[in-house]
């Protein structure tokens, strides 16, 4: 058990740091890799595929991260956010959308004052997170300001492959501190950590130092998120968990682009931390056009005729 | 000397220029004219149909965005490696329809002859239905036709070959995309065909053959939203089939090309019929003097 003082310990210096990361336990890539493949063959049909379409629909959070986004496109994303389908009022609301900070207000102004879905804002220099922390710090403030209720920070995976793993843990005190009530999403961009050792390491640093969410990548990285990598992350947030009393949301972004993809993420989250995680508080996908194909599943088992993308907005 | 072991050929589908086995593992007895055993053939479920839509629809940019020429040429190859093939083809057209040799043979001559008559018409079509329309305004009026898209094919039953060629050719030499569903009962020509595609310059997808009967994959193909035409062909002498297609295909608002009341003598000569059924007539108005 890691109580607080014992937390503050591990903090307490580089070396104490580096000793508790390095001395967490080594992951089975063989296993992991084995472990989520065999899970992605599970077959969920009927009922159990239509809950857990609507499940993933509530997850989402709809993504639009290119240097030539509008404000108009942003709207059209909030208007979809809020109306995945216009034609069927059944379909749940997406968790969150999440766009630029210049664009925060933007997206806040679209989806209207207490909307049930969230504004995430990427900061920290995003994606490739090689700015100074003061400019981190202003990035965060300003994304917060505008209204964001939830910031997406990348890690500096620079220090953190170099093993200045103090230097990423002040770095994600000072961001949490710059968000102040806004959710914390800790991105580790797990195609650039080389090792399942390396991201379980990364995810339990962005534990320590506070992350309320870890998220696999910025989706400008490939790989992007994959099963095994989430598995590992899974089960970080799970021995975490058991260690501190203290949950923690996992986010795989980037890559996930079918149902069957969301779906196959969803059976991993059931059996590896269990349906405490199963909700759009606690378990998130980083996705854009996954929304349109889990609509025209949606409708294919609605009608039982074969959806085709022409009906479905293009985004 | 010991016997030589027969080498027996697996029959599969052609989705996507690859040859995948039916997702369901199933498969059908193909006899010949007399009943006699000929193959084992792949037999397609809705989600063979479901992956070939797929594959067309990813194929699509990339054919109806050739040049016209280049499509010409490609088409063009297809009928050369097909000539590479005329003993097989002679083969099982005259097992399957039994035929004589000879009668086979003049069949797979007028069905090459048949596939080059289209090929040539790739380049062409367009200044025999597009136009420069005179219009009172000061605009430059002109009307082009661009492939429809993905059409589902219904192969004639009967006609293994010349049919099959007389119904697939038209639709990919406009630039759209095919998910051919290939006679149930005569299918080897179709599979011949897809391994002579797969070897000439068409790009995978561009042409998808299931195998299989009309009742598990042609309802799917006609009700599904991201086909845009069907060719009924297959249906013909079944009013009723044909009808319940069309019915599912009114959707979306599929083109459909009707079943006939029995299937056509496919030795006459074609008309641009074929070619036109699956083309959007576009029309720009360009301002002039302004």
């Amino acid at each position: 058990m890691l109580d607080d003082a014992r937390l503050s310990d591990i903090a307490s210096s580089e070396a104490s740091l580096r000793r508790f990361l390095h001395g967490l336990p080594g992951v089975d890539q063989t296993g992991a890799e084995a472990r989520a493949a065999a899970l992605a063959t599970r077959s969920i049909k009927t009922t159990a595929k239509q809950y857990a379409i609507d499940l993933a629909i509530s997850m989402i959070d709809l993504t639009t991260l290119e240097g030539q986004d509008t404000p108009g496109k942003v709207r059209a994303l909030c208007a979809k956010a809020l109306r995945p389908d216009p034609s069927d009022r059944t379909v749940p609301r997406v968790a969150a959308v999440c766009v630029y900070p210049d664009l925060v207000a933007t997206a806040k102004e679209a989806l209207g004052p207490n909307s049930p879905v969230k504004v995430a804002s990427v900061a920290t220099g995003f994606p490739s997170g090689r700015t100074s922390l003061a400019v981190k710090e202003a990035d965060t403030r300003e994304a917060v300001a505008a209204g964001a209720d939830e910031v997406d920070m990348v890690i500096d995976r620079g220090a953190f492959l170099a093993g200045r793993y103090g230097e990423v843990f002040d770095e994600i005190v000072a961001v949490k501190q710059a968000a102040g009530d806004a959710h914390l999403k800790v991105i580790l961009e797990t195609g650039e950590l080389a090792t399942y050792d390396n991201v379980r390491r990364a995810s339990w640093l962005a534990m320590l130092a506070g992350g309320d969410f870890i998220k696999t990548s910025t989706g400008k990285v490939a790989p992007a998120a994959t099963l095994p990598v989430t598995l590992v992350m899974l089960e970080a947030v799970r021995d975490f968990r058991e260690a501190t009393g203290r949950q923690i949301g996992v986010k795989p972004a980037g890559g996930i682009r079918t149902s069957k993809d969301a779906i196959k993420y969803l059976v991993l989250v059931n059996e590896t931390v269990g349906d405490d995680w199963l909700d759009p508080d606690w378990f998130r996908l980083g996705a854009s056009s996954l929304l349109n194909d889990l609509l025209m599943q949606r409708q294919k088992i609605a009608t039982g005729r074969y959806a085709g993308p022409d009906y479905f907005t293009l985004d | 000397m010991a016997e030589r072991l027969a080498v027996k050929k697996t029959y599969k589908l052609y989705v996507g220029g690859k040859f995948p086995r039916s997702e369901s593992g199933r498969s059908y007895e193909v006899t010949d004219a007399k009943g006699g055993l000929l193959a084992n053939a792949a037999w397609a479920s809705r989600k063979d149909a479901r992956d070939a839509v797929v594959a067309a629809r990813k194929a699509l940019p990339g054919w109806s965005g050739a040049t016209a020429y280049n499509r010409g040429q490609v088409l063009y190859r297809v009928a050369e490696v097909m000539e590479g093939r005329h003993a097989q083809f002679v083969n099982e057209v005259a097992a399957g329809e039994g035929l004589a040799r000879g009668k086979a043979s003049a069949l797979v001559d007028e069905a090459i002859d048949r596939w080059v008559w289209y090929a040539g018409w790739a380049d062409k079509i367009a200044q025999v239905v597009g136009s420069s329309n005179p219009v009172a305004g000061p605009y430059f009026d002109f009307s082009v036709p661009e492939p429809t898209g993905v059409v589902a094919v219904l192969a004639p039953q009967r006609s293994s070959l010349l049919g099959l060629v007389s119904v697939l050719a038209p639709v990919i030499v406009g630039g759209n995309t095919a998910v051919l569903l290939a006679s149930a009962d005569r299918p080897l020509p179709a599979i011949t065909l897809s391994e002579v595609l797969a070897t000439s310059d068409v790009p995978g997808g561009v042409v998808n053959i299931l195998t299989g009967t009309l009742a598990d994959t042609a309802p799917i193909l006609a009700a599904h939203m991201d086909v845009n035409a069907v060719d009924l062909t297959g249906a013909a002498g079944d009013a009723e089939q044909a009808r319940e297609l069309e019915l599912a295909a009114a959707d979306n608002l599929k083109r459909v090309v009707r079943a006939p009341e029995a299937e056509p003598d496919w030795i006459a000569e074609p008309g641009l019929e074929r070619i036109t059924a699956y083309l959007e007539i576009k029309t720009v108005w360009h301002p002039v003097g302004v």
